[in-house]
């Protein structure tokens, strides 16, 4: 690791994802153990002032590319910037996180510099003194254990919620230094920009996913659904069948078509267990399924189920948590 | 408008995967079927060659078998069919990448679509690695897309929430769920397909010699996860099982 591993910092009006102190706090354990530095690399417009933070997560640089024409994420824009860096100071490992925006740019850099990316890890350790990754394929039916073939440097999408974000140490700063890329000619020119005025959790990072298929019978079970989940904080998702009958957006849904989610715990209410939906959540660490039919797949993987009609039975859940939860 | 369509042969979603005696991924009897993806990607270059005019050209890094997936696009209506087939080799998808962009500036194109994932691999990178290498603008996850007057202007997801972007042609543009509804072939369709211009290329045909698309990643070995265990299903009327559903969370699974 002698030059030392990267974690790109994804952030969007400096709100930074915790995707990214994910891989911050697991990058710390690898230098830690094996040597060398790591980098945090902050790219955006305005953003200076919190560049020194990352220190506290671990972070021993943070390189920062501010400048105006950065205040949007666009493909060009920021894949200029970071294949840039990364060939100025050839950092040995540059760690994304897996979210669209990090799929999006780490693919465009890969290329750029000319190197490999192995995307979607679920894990990644030391072996013999390489960085190994895993990930899964088949929609998680199968997993692989891949390297990256004397290329450099090597380049990982990280999922979301695999690592544990460490306690912050307070005070601890990082040196900042600071470097004015340009960042090229940008051809994506942004005419709108539509974020879900939602308090809810993004649903890929959430820590409880509820989510709710054709046994919902139309949008207005949603809103049961949606009662549930503020009070466990949760995201909402949805089986393809709820999105194809135009009950909720497409970008909610869950399974190999759709996304992948990893939560603590992962309510479904009237889904069946279809092999394609279970392939989105079958990683999630406690599986709840409430489904009126007994045989239904969904009970296959689930580690508590309740038969019965979701109708009643989710209000209930919803009146007991809310209980349980307050004292 | 010419429109080039990558389009990836896949295992069907239904797929069992099992390993092989020597560890890898068995393909024995498993369906092959179009990147759902790419299936998308078909629809919406027929739509706007529907609209005005011109020609769908399909193409596939595969071997002989991948034949099927494209004479399904042209049975959906599109026009001609590349397969390009490395022969035995190892790709990875900067390999893939290589050849397909090479494939491609062969060919004469005002838009490129992509799948946004493959949803075998799942590595969505081949999509960006071949815009960066053909010098195309990059949208990634597009939902919606209108082309006129050398522009596409394409709604597309982004991390919370979507967002509308202008690029100028050509370009390169990857489908996500909800970009459309892919039509089935017809009979004629299916008839018109067996007639339609299949080029089958090797590397040598592009140009290409293996030592330029030698992979980048490696895998070195795969496994089948652990199988969840099916957990117990908690008997009773609603508001006692809920009363002992949520226990369990808390006390057993310390999950809320
Ligand atoms: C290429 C391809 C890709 C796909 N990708 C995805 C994907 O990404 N995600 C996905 O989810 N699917 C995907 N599918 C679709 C998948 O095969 C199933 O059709 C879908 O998951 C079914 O959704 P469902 O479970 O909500 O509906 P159904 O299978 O209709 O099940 C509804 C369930 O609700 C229960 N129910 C009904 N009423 C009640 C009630 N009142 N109380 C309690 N339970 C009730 C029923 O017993 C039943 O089990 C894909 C399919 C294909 C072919
Ligand atoms: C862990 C792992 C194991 C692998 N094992 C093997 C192996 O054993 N043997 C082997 O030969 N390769 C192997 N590969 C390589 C892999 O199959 C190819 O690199 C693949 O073509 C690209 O990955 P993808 O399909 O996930 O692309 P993605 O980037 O997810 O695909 C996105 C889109 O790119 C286009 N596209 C992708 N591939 C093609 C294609 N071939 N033709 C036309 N369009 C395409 C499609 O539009 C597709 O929708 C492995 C890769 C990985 C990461």
């Amino acid at each position: 690791m002698a030059k030392g591993i990267w974690v790109f910092v994804e952030q969007r009006d400096g709100k930074v994802r915790k995707v990214t102190y994910e891989l911050l706090s697991e990058g710390r354990k690898i230098v830690d153990n094996f040597g060398g530095e790591l980098a945090a690399v902050l790219v955006g417009s305005n953003v200076s002032d919190m560049a020194a933070s990352f220190g506290e997560y671990g972070a021993d640089k943070v390189y920062v590319v501010d400048r105006p024409e950065l205040a949007n994420y666009t493909t060009d824009g920021y894949s200029n910037v970071l294949a840039e860096l990364i060939k100025k100071y050839e950092p040995a490992v540059v760690l994304l996180g897996c979210t669209l925006g990090g799929r999006d740019l780490s693919a465009m850099v890969a290329q750029k510099v000319n190197t490999g990316l192995l995307t979607d890890c679920t894990d990644m350790y030391l072996e013999d003194g390489n960085l190994v990754f895993v990930r899964p394929i088949y929609a998680g039916k199968a997993l692989t254990k891949v390297c990256c073939l004397d290329t450099s440097p090597i380049m990982a999408t990280i999922r979301p919620n695999v690592f544990a974000v460490s306690e912050p140490q307070a005070g601890r700063a990082a040196e900042v230094i600071k470097e004015d890329v340009p960042p090229g000619d940008i051809r994506q020119i942004i005419k709108e920009v539509v974020m879900q005025i939602s308090t809810r959790p993004e649903l890929t990072e959430a820590n409880v996913v509820v989510s709710g298929g054709r046994g919902l019978k139309g949008p207005e079970g949603f809103a049961l659904l949606e009662q549930l989940a503020d009070v466990l904080g949760a995201a909402i998702g949805a089986s393809r069948a709820a999105v194809d009958a135009g009950w909720i957006p497409h970008s909610l849904q869950v399974g190999q078509t759709g996304k992948t989610v990893s939560p603590v715990l992962y309510i479904a209410c009237g889904i069946s267990g279809a092999i394609q939906h279970l392939a989105g959540m079958s990683s999630s660490k406690c599986i709840v399924a409430i489904n009126k039919d007994p045989e239904a797949n969904i009970f296959k993987v689930a580690d508590y189920g309740i038969v019965g009609d979701l109708f009643d039975v989710v209000p209930i859940l919803t009146e007991e948590l809310k209980k349980v939860l307050a004292s | 408008m010419k429109i080039v369509v990558c389009l990836k042969q896949v295992f069907d979603t239904e797929a069992k995967i099992t390993l092989d005696a020597s560890g890898q991924i068995n393909k024995q009897g498993v369906t092959l079927i179009i990147n759902p993806y790419d299936e998308y990607s078909v629809e919406e270059a027929l739509r706007l060659k529907e609209k005005y005019k011109g020609e769908v050209t399909v193409i596939t890094v595969g071997s002989d078998e991948a034949q099927s997936a494209l004479r399904q696009a042209l049975a959906m209506g599109a026009d001609k069919a590349v397969l390009v087939n490395p022969g035995d080799i190892e790709l990875d998808e900067y390999a893939t990448s290589i050849i397909l962009a090479k494939a491609i500036s062969t060919l004469e194109y005002d838009l490129v679509f992509g799948g946004y994932m493959a949803i075998d691999d799942g590595s969505s990178q081949v999509a960006a690695r071949v815009a960066d290498l053909l010098g195309l603008p990059l949208v990634n996850t597009v939902t919606k897309l209108e082309v006129a007057d050398g522009k596409a202007v394409a709604t597309h997801d982004i991390d919370g929430g979507s967002e509308v972007v202008e690029v100028p042609l050509p370009a390169m543009i990857t489908s996500q769920v909800g970009l459309n509804e892919p039509r089935y072939p017809s009979m004629k369709g299916i008839m018109q397909a067996k007639k339609k211009p299949m080029t089958k290329l090797s590397l040598a045909d592009l140009g290409l010699d293996a030592s330029q698309v030698k992979p980048k990643v490696k895998p070195l070995s795969y496994f089948l996860p652990s199988p969840r265990q099916a957990g117990r299903i908690i008997p009773g009327e609603p508001a006692e099982a809920v009363a002992e559903l949520v226990k369990a969370l808390r006390e057993e699974a310390k999950v809320i």
